[in-house]
């Protein structure tokens, strides 16, 4: 290994880490707000990408009807709930938010033709297509069973993941997708070529990074799910709705996971079910930062791609044996440092 | 009473009736990878059975589809149920090698003869007593991994590299490959892996680039395969790129793009029907389903993994009308005169190829089952 190759590692690493960062921080987010393990954010990025991919392949996307399914669903049982507790003004809203805005995306996305839209209107409208799917499945799925054990949450997780896999195949079909780069700029430094893509995909994570930072510092939102994160009761008890924060959280949760597969599908090919071994990783970066810290959690999925890219030249064949190994001594080594407390 | 006696003699009468109407019917059973990782493989060869013939010499042909969800439990779940619910005379499938190897001792147990669509040589090699039930249509790892070898040594190629699947798939071809080109004096200066769900595989490529190989293989299927190649592109790789039959689909063009021109592959000579000389058999049987599969969905969404399906239902067709001229459908009888009938196929011309089984050899190709094809200007060229 000479030194160019292990810039050229390093770079690719780092383009991989700072995906996996990016997911690490939604992971965190979601887990300190409402104490579910989002094992679907991986699902997102897929989502994203793969949306993107059929508005420009000239298709309608099939999340198109998952969101208006979703939207139906939401307004019956919220609409049910406002007549039992007879607030019928309620009605007209419930109707208008679930059912009438993607109706009239989906009305948008008939009329034009979306394969001939510059590339930032497809990206756009690939995110709003997605993004609203995070907080339709926290109303659906999680905030029922809000006050459950994390256990119960863990479960619905694991279930809302494998119906979106499944989803995800019929939709988008067994095939992966690429998406045209954003930018065709190279640069040369010395022997080695840098991609523009890989140079966008770090400056837009750190921006993101950043902005999430402002948001969570600067914004009386921000500030809302930084209280619900350390004391749910606490919060509430300030007038925090708990169910507002779990929405903004998973809003937040789905715009960083589409996001991120929109910026990483230039560089590889994704597939329906691509998502899940790339949220892991960021799970991996997460769990370092035990769940808690958003810079640690950072920092460890950004390990987590320099590891899988060098270990990839090493030992190809073992890559994710050693990439997912790491998680054993973060483990041992927080579980000896951490004073054990019991749920509940 | 005398009324009540003669309905009941009746409704035995009818019902006797009914089930000689029932044992007359043919039921296929098929186990195959509709979902999960070989989606890709296991859609095309779903949509096929949709196409297959309903009556074969005046009997109606059942065929009861199940979706093991590439999964080896299920593959073997899927087909006990077959076995013991649907009481089927044959059992197709599964798309993957390892859901397929899983699947004999439970044939071979029931003694119902399986045909297989998956590719590894294991299936039917070594020929044994649990052996002698099964069959297969695709060609085997070797027969194709000798065609790309060939075709090295006719191209001067002294050193080459090898990247494939962390997987049966991989694996499998890298022991075959290795195998060969040792035998031809290649040398192999590189052998990686890499994961179908891989987002970068940029380590690998570049210890390849290190070793400045004349060639490289990508032992993949499906559009993963595509990343290897796009990521050796990017880095300014100039030799010859081989890629294995297992990517054969319009998809891998669509994904590889500019990236997979010039492209070598063997494949089964369905990939490039319409260019085969007429003069060759196989031409005509691949075009009838290229034709009944793209009118049932859809222009250039023919791939060879369907004809391996296509491939199966005709061996039965071919095998059928001999085993029932020994035993009624449904016996056990009729599913030991089948397997027999499947052994002796002789001068069958399917998609793929040409089959001539015998008790040693259940597949029976020859070299009449493959063609190289290379990648020019995003399609499939037949290369003589």
């Amino acid at each position: 290994m000479d030194l160019q190759i292990a810039l050229l590692l390093g770079q690719d690493g780092l383009t991989n880490g700072a995906i996996y960062a990016l997911l690490a921080l939604a992971l965190v987010l979601v887990f300190a707000v409402t104490r579910v393990i989002f094992i679907p954010q991986g699902e997102f990025v897929a989502y994203g990408a793969l949306t993107l991919a059929s508005l420009q392949a000239g298709r309608l996307p099939g999340t198109v009807w998952l969101l208006l399914a979703l939207g139906a669903v939401i307004a019956v049982v919220d609409g049910s709930l406002a007549i039992r507790a007879r607030q019928f003004k309620r009605l007209p809203w419930i109707v208008l938010l679930s059912c009438g805005v993607p109706l009239l995306l989906v009305g948008a996305l008939l009329a034009v033709s979306a394969a001939t839209l510059p590339l930032p209107v497809q990206v756009l409208l690939a995110l709003m297509l997605v993004v609203p799917l995070g907080p339709m499945i926290y109303r659906l799925a999680y905030q029922p069973v809000a006050e459950a054990s994390v256990l119960v949450l863990l479960i619905v997780s694991v279930a809302v993941h494998v119906t979106l896999i499944g989803i995800g195949l019929l939709f988008f079909g067994a095939e992966g997708s690429r998406t045209p780069p954003f930018t065709d700029v190279s640069l040369e430094i010395g022997d080695a070529l840098l991609q523009g893509q890989t140079i966008l995909v770090v400056v837009a994570s750190v921006v993101l990074i950043v902005a999430l930072y402002f948001f969570f510092e600067r914004t009386i939102y921000g500030k809302a799910l930084r209280a619900t994160a350390m004391n749910r009761t606490g919060a509430r008890l300030m007038g925090i709705s708990g169910s507002l924060a779990g929405l903004l959280s998973f809003t937040l949760a789905a715009s960083i996971g589409a996001f991120s597969g929109i910026l990483i599908s230039p560089i590889t090919t994704i597939y329906y079910d691509s998502g899940f071994v790339i949220g892991l990783k960021g799970f991996v970066g997460a769990i370092i930062g035990g769940l808690a810290s958003y810079p640690v959690a950072a920092a460890g999925a950004v390990l987590v791609g320099l590891l899988e890219s060098y270990s990839s030249f090493w030992a190809s064949a073992f890559k994710e044996v050693i990439v997912f190994t790491l998680i054993i001594p973060v483990l041992l080594w927080r579980s000896l440092k951490a004073r054990h407390v019991e749920e509940e | 009473m005398k009324t009540k006696s003669s309905i009941a003699r009746l409704l035995a009468v009818l019902g006797v009736a009914f089930a000689a109407a029932v044992q007359a019917d043919i039921n296929v059973g098929v186990t195959l990878s509709a979902t999960g990782p070989a989606a890709s493989l296991g859609i095309p060869e779903k949509n096929t059975f949709a196409l297959a013939p309903t009556t074969i010499s005046g009997q109606k042909i059942n065929y009861i589809v199940l979706d093991d969800a590439s999964d080896t439990t299920t593959a073997v779940k899927n087909t006990r149920k077959l076995i013991a619910e649907n009481k089927v005379d044959v059992v197709i499938g599964s798309t993957t090698s390892p859901n397929s190897l899983a699947m004999i001792d439970v044939v071979a147990e029931a003694e119902t003869p399986m045909i297989a669509m998956a590719a590894s040589a294991r299936i039917i090699e070594p020929m044994d007593a649990k052996r002698a039930w099964v069959f297969k249509t695709p060609q085997n790892d070797a027969q194709m991994a000798t065609a790309i070898v060939e075709h090295m040594t006719n191209h001067n190629v002294k050193t080459v590299a090898y990247i494939g699947f962390a997987d049966a798939y991989g694996e499998g071809w890298w022991n075959e490959f290795s195998k060969i080109a040792e035998v031809r004096k290649i040398e192999i200066v590189g052998n990686e892996r890499f994961n179908r769900t891989d987002t970068s595989v940029t380590g690998q490529v570049l210890k390849i680039l290190a070793a400045k190989p004349d060639a490289v293989l990508v032992g993949g299927a499906g559009t993963p395969a595509a990343l290897p190649q796009k990521a050796l592109k990017e880095k300014g790789y100039k030799g010859i790129m081989y890629q294995t039959h297992g990517v054969a689909n319009a998809d891998f063009l669509r994904v590889c793009g500019k990236d997979c021109e010039g492209t070598f592959l063997p494949a089964g000579p369905v990939l490039v029907a319409t260019q085969l000389p007429d003069s060759n058999p196989i031409k005509k049987a691949a075009l009838e389903y290229v034709v009944k599969y793209e009118a049932a969905n859809g222009k250039g969404t023919v791939s060879t993994f369907g004809a391996h399906a296509w491939d199966a239902t005709k061996l039965l067709a071919n095998a059928i009308p001999e085993a029932l001229r020994k035993a009624q459908p449904g016996t056990a009888e009729f599913r030991k005169a089948l397997r027999e009938a499947l052994e002796k196929t002789k001068n069958l011309t399917v998609t793929h190829g040409v089959f001539n089984m015998n008790p040693q050899d259940h597949l029976g190709f020859d070299q009449r089952a493959r063609v190289m094809v290379k990648i020019e200007g995003g399609n499939w060229k037949l290369v003589h």
